[in-house]
């Protein structure tokens, strides 16, 4: 099982108590009854799904209820961090150098 | 006329009991409960007016200091929500509605109802189903959280070293209780 960092409890909890809750940072237009239909499509179910890094929502659901944002690994499953709901969305190269560190410390 | 009738209460979990060299699980009496939604203006008041210091810490809980307030506890849920557990019976709605600041408050007295599992094995018996870590130095006397226990969603409090309430949704009691007396049977000390 995951450990899962939810930064409202401020500690690592177990994977069962959250729930994924799709892409972040997509922002929703505000003109949403102005737009096309392809521009909703894109924006409303299109998604990356890139291998690498990804940019989540997670809801601490059977905890403190709350939502957040993680940066997760596609490939090794590993969260690099994670963040409360409204802060701006973490550097990706800055997060890779510290899982390199972080994994070399792990190696030892 | 004709004769007014008062339909008796009845608990859940009433008669049900597991007895064991190093465990006893039994249903927690009948209490009070409120969910408290807030904003860091409201806690004060509400603390105030409820006689106990709402925690800000996560997975933390505070006891009403009054004697006469004695069994009044306030769970902390989430940076805004609050879990508020009186034993004696207490309007605590009534007690909220004199807070004039913005506050949610919910009457849950009845939507959940609560098991107490105490003994030298009532860790391990929780460990059974929940996957938090329990040890003494991570969750201590005094800890509480939303969390599981196996497929139900329950509140656990640490009330002293081998004791522990485990509140629950009113319907999912009979599994929750179930689940409880099951780990007891094989509980590890
Ligand atoms: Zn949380």
């Amino acid at each position: 099982m995951l450990l899962i960092h939810c930064p409202y409890c401020k500690e690592d909890r177990p994977e069962l108590e959250f729930s994924h809750a799709g892409e972040a940072h997509i922002v929703r237009p505000t003109n949403i009854a102005a737009i096309d239909d392809t521009a909703f499509e894109e924006m409303f179910f299109l998604r990356d799904n890139p291998k690498g890094l990804v940019y989540e929502r997670w809801r601490h659901i059977h905890g403190c209820g709350r939502f957040f944002n993680a940066v997760r690994d596609t490939v090794s499953d590993r969260f690099l961090t994670t963040y409360k709901a409204g802060e701006p969305k973490p550097d990706p190269v800055r997060l890779s150098k510290g899982a390199d560190v972080a994994k070399k410390g792990a190696a030892k | 006329m004709a004769d007014r009738n008062t339909a008796l209460r009845a608990a859940p979990l009433d008669g049900r009991l597991v007895r064991s060299a190093h465990v006893e699980i039994v249903p927690a009496d009948v209490a009070s409960r409120i969910v408290l939604r807030a904003r860091p203006e409201a806690i004060a008041p509400l603390s105030r007016a409820l006689g106990v210091k709402l925690p800000e810490e996560p997975k933390t809980s505070a006891k009403a200091k009054a004697s006469r307030l004695a069994g009044r506890i306030a769970l902390w849920i989430g940076p805004d929500e609050w879990l508020v557990v009186d034993p004696n019976g207490a309007d605590l709605m009534a007690l909220c509605s004199k807070v004039k600041k913005l506050h949610s408050a919910v009457d849950v007295s009845h939507r959940n109802t609560a098991i107490l599992v105490a003994g030298e094995a009532a860790q391990s018996v929780i460990s059974a189903g929940c996957p938090q870590d329990l040890s003494p130095n991570i969750f201590p006397v005094g800890a509480c959280s939303r969390t599981v226990l196996g497929k139900a969603e329950i509140v656990l409090v640490r009330e002293d070293a081998h004791v522990f309430r485990v509140e629950c949704w009113r319907s999912f009691s009979d599994y929750v209780f179930a689940f409880l007396a099951d780990a007891a049977r094989d509980a590890v000390i």
